[in-house]
Formats: C-alpha cells, structure tokens, sequence
C-alpha cells in the first residue's frame, strides 16, 4: 500500500501550526507558568519574590486540611459518580420500555440538565434553607435537625444531593440512547433463551452498555472533581468556615481571596497530575478492557 | 502633496489633538465592591463629584465582591492596566501596603497636590488603621464600620432587661431573662471580625507580636492565649445552654433571626444599621460592645472594619492630581455625612460627626452615633488596628475553626492551637513573597 507524504518539511509544518499556536498559547504557556510559580512565593502585585522549591507541594503535604479537603473530594466524586450513574441507568431502562408519552417523559427527565451549576447550587440553598427549607421541614419530621453551613456532614449531603441531581440528565440521555443502539435481535434472541429480566439486563444488557458505561464514568468523575464549583460556591456563599470543599474550590480560595500564588499554583499542578493520570488510565482500559462491537 | 506638505498637515493635525484634550476633563476610574444599595450610594458621590467641577471626571466601576475586587485590581496592576483608585477591605490592607510601590500614599497624594492633610481631622479609631509603622496615612478611610451590638427594643423590655454593659451581666441576668421571655438571647455574624480581632482591641492586648504587625520584621499572631480562649469558652457554653446562637460563617444567616426577631441581640456592624432599618421587622436599637470585666476594668475602643481607597501608582500627574481631588471631595463634611446617613457608616472626620451633632442627626436617631462613639472611647497600645499578611486565610482558617467549635468537633484549646499554627505559617510564608 502506498502512504501519502510530503517531500519536504515546511508545507506539513505550517499546516499544523495555527493549531500548535493555539495550544501553545492557551494551554502550555499558561500550565508552564502554574509550574513556575508553584516553586515561588511571591508578592501578588509583582514586586517580590522567592524562590522556595518544593516547599509549597511539602507544606501542602504536611497540611492537615489539604489531606482533608481531598479526602472530602474523593468521598464526594465517588458519591456523586456512583449515585447520578446508576439512578439515571435505572431511569433510563424504564424509560426505554415506556410505549406512551414517551417525548413528554423523556424530556421530563431531561430539563435539570439545563440548570446551570451555579443555579443548582442556588436552588440547593432554598431547597436546604435551614429552619423553613422543604427538604429541612420534611427531615425535621423525622427528628432530623438538617442545618446546612453550619454542620460539616449536613453541607455535605446537600452537595452530594445537588452535583447528583444536576448530573443525573446527561447519563440518561447517554444510557437511553446506548439502550436503543442494542440490536433488537440481540434482545429477542436472550428472550428466547431466558425468560428472567434481571439475568437479561445483567448478561447481555450491561455488558453491550459497558463502553457508554465507561465513558459517563470518566465524564462523572470530571464534573465531579471540577465542575461542581459554581455549585459549591453558591451552597456555602463564599465563605467556606467549617463546610466541606473540594480541591479546585480550594485553588480559588487560597489563590483568588487569599492572594496566595505560590500556594494556589501548586494544588493546580496536583491537580493537572491527577488529570493526568485520570486519561492516561481512560485510555488504557479503554484499550485493553472494553470491547467496541 | 509634497511629503514636506504631508509632514505640516500631519503634525498640524497632532497639535489640534493635543490641545483638544488639554482642555477636556482628566478621567479616572475606581473599582469597587458595594454592591445594591450601597452601589447606589457610591454613584450618587461619583456623579456629584462630576458635577461639582469640570476639570475631571471619575467613573466607578462596580467588581464584585472585597475579595473579587482586590484579585481583579491585582491582575490589572499587573498588566499595567490598573485603576486610579481601588479600594480593598480590612483584611486585604496588608497585601497592598505590603506592595511598597502599588500605591501612592494617600498622604503623600495629596500634599503633592497641595491639598491640606492632617491625620488629626480624621476620628481616632480610623486614623491608624490603613496607616504605616510611621503613622503616615497610606489608604483612605472610606466604608469604615466597627462592631456594635444591636438590640430588639421589645424583647429587652418584655424580659425587663436593659442591654448588657459587660458579659459577665449578659451570662448571669440578661441572657437567663431573654430566654425566659422566649427569644434566642445572642447571635453574631463574623467571629474572626467582632470575637477575635476587636476582642484584642475593646481589651486592650495583644493581637500579635512585632506591635501588632504594624512594625517591620516578622510577626507572630497571639491567639492562643487565655483571656480569647476563655471568650469562646463561654460562648460555647451559652450555645449549649440556650443563650447564643450560631447561623454558620455567613454574615447574613446570622443577622435574618434578629430582622425576624428571633434572636433578641446581635452583634453586627455600624454598617448594618441602613440596611436593618428596611429590613428588621420590630423596633431596634444599638449600643457599645460589652467586655469582660474580669479581663480589664478600663475598656478600649475598638477599630475599624470596611474598607479604604487606594490610589494606585503608576498614573500620570494629572490623574494623580484629579485622584486627589476626589478624596478631597469624598472627606468633605458634607459627602462624609451623606454617606453616613445613607448607609450607616461611620463620617470618618470630626469635622463630619461635628457637623452630624449640630444638625440634630443623632437625636432623630441615636442608634446611628453608637459607632462613632465606641470609636472616640480610650485608646490603647493596641487599639489601632492590626497588619498581617494572608490574613484572609487566616480568617479562613479562624472561620473553619470556629464552626468546629461550636459544632463539637473540636475543643477550644485544639481550636486555638491549630489557628496559632497555621497563622504562623502563613505569616512566614507572607514574609517570603516580600523578598
């Protein structure tokens, strides 16, 4: 077979260009700085400036509250991943058998998705309001006193509620379409040789689904770690105090109203590391583990 | 045409431009952080600076929040597209004094200008605040509050209670009498702000080494000690019996009980009192913070929270001097007293709270003087203020603390030692970005 090339160097050069400028500019340049600056302490007008090393990843290291608010990141993207993953699957499998009205209950369940995360967070303020908020009448029957801001696992809870509710809409959407991509004489044929719908859905169902599986699983785990800030911001107004946080609330906090660059740049390099990581593992298993047909 | 034609033409041309904007206004810009009606408030002064002359004119530019504004202001300094004036709260002093060359003191401003500068025309209690080691004024004082104690007038007489002189007389008569009559005695907003840096200042101690920060060299904050350990000690205790409420680190969830009169005292800021008067469902008044009389027996005044004006440096003699000319502006009586009538604010010369007394501004309400006059109690060794670098972390770390506290997650002891040594850390990592 003959392969296309070019003779020389220069044509294929500039035609990759523009992009490499692009990437260059918006993505090296600026993570080659946060590299930079997460080995200085410096004054945040510029004038000043020391260089520490590694001291600002060691202090990070040895800070009680970092190893806690990461803790917390775990717990809380475990959480949110494991919930919004597996109530919209359960959405989406009876949705997928629903025979009338099927737009009105598909896109019923489909709106929050609209809701933007700042939003959500807002509407979980009202939602979890302490004293008069509906969910906080509805667990104070119980004999639950739910008082968001002020107790640690109460925060909490609203955020795991509030990052899975608003997540739940776009696993849906991806699971209700990988369950009509299933061939129909696959499904007919399992009907054939077994009758029970639990075995059907876990031996041939869930193992055709696994690549849509795989792929919300990543998309969870980001929106999770990064994209629940707005969401966060909103539920403890600013001011963190004793409420949970996770680790990119915490770049804004150190970095933004702390002024701290040093600081702040080196838990954003963590941060690209664990990024990283996160793909570099994506794309492995996606090789090696899941099966395309 | 000719090029030596074309060269007249063009520098004809030139010259017209020049002395058009010779003659129109110096434009300046200030970035602030008042947002609502406190927004308003700081247009209306920005409009009638414009048209009380001609020669400038100055826009105000609305950034957010303190925090918001002063990262935005630093990102612009660095990219040399900075503003005229900025303005930065309490806790963010230290970052842009510490910054020798971000800004022109005020001071040095305005006897440049040849404007009149005095720090004794200003009210003591707001003189040192965003001043150097020297005592040379470096900031403008503008939104300067301090803690006060408010009270629901009805609550206190239905418990036959007058407001608490010292907390010794809140804990054994009025919070017990208050919570007879059915009210939460006690709630505050912003611990690190009224419990912990006026607490040093209304009982004259220590804050931190180095005369509270203000001196060169390096600074150690003094929060483990006893006297603040035993403050929250017995806030901790009213919480469990009953007579003190906490909302969590929002300002606003703690002051909304007292507004629906639930909580019967809380201690906000003298900056509340405009926004109370719209919202608070019952009649209310103020009164000076109470002390610990087993702590001191003579009282100090307490300083100032809010915010100041900074000007900026790297600005061109003409705005600098139009910059001036808007501080004199804003500290004349009349703009002083304006803006403190409209907001609650305290006038931060004594020329202003002169001219508040005579117009019989404090006898139509009394409650509006209640700062001002625990700003010109007794002052102390330390009783100016405070300076200390990441100290918005450091009231993170106060905050985090704080709510563990009265959560039960942690003890007072371990509260204080944990925020005693991330303090210090911060403290010396601050010093670093110095060098």
């Amino acid at each position: 077979m003959k392969r296309a090339s070019f003779n020389q160097l220069g044509l294929p050069v500039w035609l990759l260009l523009p992009q490499l400028v692009i990437i260059g500019v918006f993505f090296y340049w600026p993570a080659a700085h946060a590299v930079r600056s997460s080995f200085y302490l410096e004054d945040p007008f510029g004038f000043g400036s020391t260089f520490v090393g590694w001291d600002n990843y060691a202090g990070l290291l040895a800070s009680a509250q970092y190893v806690k608010v990461a803790v917390f990141t775990l717990g809380f993207t475990f959480l949110v991943t494991f919930f919004s993953l597996s109530i919209a699957l359960v959405l989406a499998v009876k949705a997928d058998k629903v025979i009338r009205g099927t737009r009105t209950y598909r896109t019923l369940l489909m709106w929050v998705y609209a809701v933007a995360p700042p939003v959500a967070g807002f509407l979980g303020v009202m939602v979890f309001y302490q004293g008069n908020g509906p969910m906080t009448e509805f667990l104070a029957l119980f004999g639950y006193e739910f008082r968001l801001g002020v107790n640690y696992y109460d925060t909490a809870a609203a955020m795991v509620a509030v990052a899975t509710w608003n997540h739940i809409p776009v696993n849906f959407i991806f699971f209700l379409s990988g369950l009509q991509s299933i061939p129909q004489s696959v499904k007919e044929a399992a009907m054939i040789d077994n009758r029970s719908g639990t075995r059907r859905f876990w031996d041939i169902t869930f193992p055709l689904l696994a690549p849509t599986a795989f792929f919300l699983l990543i998309i969870n785990i980001t929106y999770a770690l990064f994209d629940t800030f707005g969401m966060i911001d909103a539920l403890v107004k600013g001011e963190p105090g004793n409420n949970p946080m996770t680790l990119v609330y915490k770049v804004y906090v150190d970095g933004f109203r702390g002024n701290d660059l040093g600081g702040s740049s080196a838990q954003s390099v963590i941060l690209m590391v664990l990024v990283l990581v996160l793909t570099v593992f994506q794309f492995r298993v996606m090789d090696r583990r899941i099966h395309y047909t | 045409m000719s090029k030596k034609n074309l060269l007249a033409v063009a520098s004809m041309a030139l010259g017209l431009t020049l002395s058009s904007s010779a003659f129109a206004e110096t434009q300046i810009t200030w970035w602030h952080g008042m947002g609502g009606a406190l927004g308003d408030s700081v247009n209306e002064i920005a409009n009638d600076f414009n048209a009380s002359q001609s020669e400038f004119k100055i826009t105000p530019v609305f950034k957010g929040t303190y925090e918001e504004t002063l990262t935005a202001g630093i990102a612009a300094f660095r990219a040399g597209e900075q503003p005229n004036v900025m303005q930065v709260f309490d806790a963010g002093a230290a970052t842009v004094i510490g910054a020798k060359g971000a800004t022109i003191a005020v001071q040095d401003l305005l006897s440049e200008n040849g404007i009149d500068f005095n720090i004794e025309d200003y009210i003591p209690g707001v003189r040192y605040f965003y001043a150097d080691a020297a005592g040379k004024m470096i900031g403008m004082p503008f939104n300067s509050s301090t803690p006060i104690m408010y009270y629901n007038i009805e609550a206190l007489e239905k418990a036959g209670m007058t407001p608490p002189k010292t907390w010794e007389e809140f804990e054994s008569v009025t919070a017990p009498a208050l919570k007879e009559a059915g009210y939460i005695p006690l709630a505050q907003s912003h611990l690190p702000w009224i419990f912990t840096e006026n607490f040093f200042s209304r009982h004259n101690l220590p804050f931190a080494t180095n005369d509270n920060g203000y001196g060169d060299g390096e600074t150690k904050i003094l929060v483990n000690t006893p006297e603040i350990k035993a403050n929250f000690t017995a806030m901790k205790k009213w919480k469990d019996e009953g007579l003190f409420e906490w909302y969590g680190a929002g300002w606003n969830d703690n002051q909304k009980p007292f507004e629906e009169g639930k909580v019967a005292i809380w201690l906000g800021s003298s900056g509340s009192f405009g926004g109370l008067q719209k919202t608070a469902t019952m009649p209310f008044s103020a009164e000076i913070l109470p002390y610990w009389e087993t702590v001191t027996k003579e009282p100090k005044q307490t300083f100032i929270g809010g915010a100041a004006l900074f000007a900026m440096a790297g600005k061109s003699a003409e705005e600098n001097k139009a910059t001036a000319e808007f501080f004199r502006f804003l500290a004349s009586p009349e703009v002083q007293l304006k803006w403190h009538k409209q907001t609650g604010y305290v006038p931060i010369t004594n020329a202003a709270y002169e001219l508040a007394k005579t117009q019989g501004y404090y006898e139509e309400s009394p409650a509006a003087e209640t700062g001002i006059l625990q700003l010109l109690l007794p002052a102390g060794d330390n009783t100016k203020g405070y300076r200390m670098g990441f100290y918005v972390q450091i009231r993170d770390v106060m905050n985090r603390e704080y709510g563990r506290i009265l959560t039960g997650e942690t003890s007072v002891d371990d509260a204080f030692a944990t925020i005693e040594k991330e303090a210090n850390e911060l403290l010396a990592r601050f010093t670093k970005t110095q060098g």
